[in-house]
């Protein structure tokens, strides 16, 4: 297996997901199965093939810079756990 | 110091933010002072099923910085997602520009004591800024105001060109000069719209392989750029020469115990998992927009120097003054269109008393209560012998709390018009004369110095407003027996 238990640990850590110990040898042979569908993939030679950064092969549109948004505030804390003075509270962070 | 057989090898990252009405996805405010989350629209805050639309000014004006310091701007430029957790960031994730970045390799030419040296930059970013997170007075909680969730960033990498804590401060005091002159952002410090980060290491001199570098983040004056800078490399070159080793990691400045200290949380968050972000198509960029924006290029502070060298027969320190913004360049040109007194006279008003007046007010060459014209009027009035540069600070004393006056007004009305009656010089050069005997026998007898105490009289009794190279004259030819 190209993962080992420890890598999923490690990249669920860092995408904040939570996994059971119990699913973590499924998650590590099905994450390896697809890196080995990845290797695969690798042994085509694509000297000539240009990497994309999109499947559609078009460009971004841009929008005038102008104003357009109101104030949503009240509209948008609405839906927030934890409110004071306009701000959203959290957990205490700091450095 | 003891840092002689060191060298120190320095690059930084500067956050500029773009001076653009809306943020970098969004139509949301970017105006600054706000009252918190009044500017933070659904993309703002990452609300499901919201897509980003890239600001076309925002684009501008990163290829307009592209185009003044040389760089080659990407005709195929890409946005990608740079991921960690942190509750100023509501979509868990920034979106930046990893591996096509849209302004490539450039250059920024430095002053230093005269000598010119040549700062290569790297490369140059769009990405979105975060939110701020405040600390204070929220019992024991975190108070998370989204205002600047996407505003837009143009960061600036330099290669690690810079070998001192001053050399880091002449680039990116230079840098900021010119983001200023092409009003790509505003440049306030104090609100963070220009913010440096600089990765600092040593090794020893001769060395060509670089040492292990440590990232200062957040520095946002340059006074405090150049001592964390010199911190670190004090706190760098204890650590070897006591045979220890530097470790890679993220270091924030604290600039009341003047220090740097390590920023652990961030080093485990530092796998950022980049990938292209699928909300985006690529941006291309044609040879016409190119072309629009590099005709619309200002005229930039190294040319402008030369030019007021050249042009207005100024000395270095004076160009360099007059030069530091543009706004203060068009002030020097308008006044000298005005006036014909000469162009160095000129220069020396405004780099002196002007400037003198601004900074006690703390004011902004743009703000100043007293318009160029007005100062031209004045000037004038110096160059055609109407009143001396004496009284002329007086006048401009005056304009200064009465912008509104004119320069002939307050001479008018105070009486200050130079006396070039030489009957009435002369008699009052008699008068003093007559006066002081003692002083005279000393000027007669070989000390020249006294010669000041009489001009400093006459000009006493004359209430300043006699012609001074006038009051010269008659007086040498009166005390020369």
């Amino acid at each position: 297996m190209l993962l080992t238990t420890n890598d999923v640990k490690k990249i669920a850590y860092l995408a904040r997901l939570g996994i059971e110990d119990h699913d973590l040898e499924a998650f590590t042979h099905d994450l390896s199965n697809m890196l080995n569908l990845m290797t695969q993939m690798n042994s085509i030679n694509t000297d000539e093939v240009e990497p994309m950064a999109h499947p559609l092969p078009q460009s971004q549109r841009l929008r005038a810079d102008n104003v357009t948004e109101t104030n949503q505030r009240e509209h948008f804390q609405h839906l927030a756990p934890h409110v004071e003075d306009g701000v959203y509270l959290v957990p205490k962070v700091i450095e | 110091m003891n840092s002689a057989p060191w060298e120190i090898v320095i690059g930084l990252e500067i956050h500029t933010q773009l001076a653009t009405h809306s943020k970098i996805f969004s139509g949301a405010a970017t105006a600054y002072g706000a009252q918190p989350n009044t500017q933070a629209c659904a993309v703002d805050l990452g609300m499901p099923g919201v897509l980003p639309v890239l600001n076309q000014d925002a684009v501008n004006k990163a290829i307009t910085f592209g185009l003044a310091i040389e760089a080659e701007i990407a005709p195929y430029s890409v946005f990608a997602r740079k991921n960690y957790f942190y509750p100023d960031l509501p979509k868990g994730y920034q979106i930046s520009q990893l591996e096509h970045p849209i302004v490539g390799k450039g250059y920024l030419d430095i002053d230093l004591d005269g000598e010119s040296k040549r700062i290569g930059i790297t490369r140059a970013h769009l990405e979105e800024d975060a939110g701020k997170s405040l600390h204070e007075n929220f019992h024991g909680l975190s108070g998370i105001d989204l205002n600047r969730a996407g505003t837009p960033l143009l960061e600036i990498v330099s290669e690690p060109d810079l070998r001192s804590a001053k050399e880091a401060v002449a680039y990116m005091r230079k840098l900021h000069e010119l983001v200023r002159y092409l009003e790509i952002c505003d440049g306030n410090m104090q609100e963070g719209s220009f913010r440096c980060d600089a990765n600092v290491s040593v090794r020893p001199a001769g060395q060509t392989t670089l040492g292990t570098r440590t990232e200062i983040k957040n520095i946002n004056s340059f006074k405090f750029v150049e001592k964390a800078i010199n911190y670190e490399v004090e706190r760098q070159i204890e650590i070897i020469e006591n045979g220890g080793r530097i470790i890679q990691e993220t270091r924030l400045y604290d600039a009341n115990k003047d220090e740097t200290r390590s920023m652990r949380s961030k080093e485990e968050a530092n796998d950022y998992r980049y990938f292209p972000d699928p909300d985006l198509l690529p941006v291309t960029i044609d040879e016409q927009l190119k072309a629009q924006l590099k005709a619309a290029l200002p005229e930039l502070p190294a040319a402008k120097k030369q030019r007021f060298q050249a042009q207005y027969q100024l000395d270095h320190d004076a160009a360099h003054a007059l030069t530091s913004s543009r706004a203060m360049a068009d002030y020097f040109e308008e006044v000298v269109k005005h006036t014909t007194l000469d162009a160095k006279l000129c220069a020396n008003w405004l780099t002196g008393d002007l400037t003198a007046a601004l900074n006690k007010a703390d004011l902004d060459i743009q703000d100043s209560p007293v318009s160029a014209a007005r100062i031209a009027e004045l000037l004038q009035r110096i160059s055609d012998q109407t009143i001396s540069g004496k009284i002329a600070k007086q006048v401009f004393d005056t304009l200064w709390q009465h912008p509104n006056s004119t320069a002939d007004t307050i001479i008018a009305e105070q009486g200050l018009k130079q006396i070039t009656d030489s009957g009435a010089i002369e008699a009052i050069i008699d008068k003093i004369i007559a006066d002081n005997p003692d002083q005279v026998e000393q000027y007669r007898s070989g000390k020249d110095k006294v010669f000041a105490f009489f001009v400093g009289q006459v000009m006493k009794a004359m209430q300043g407003k006699a012609n001074p190279a006038e009051v010269n004259k008659m007086l040498i030819a009166k005390l020369t027996p």
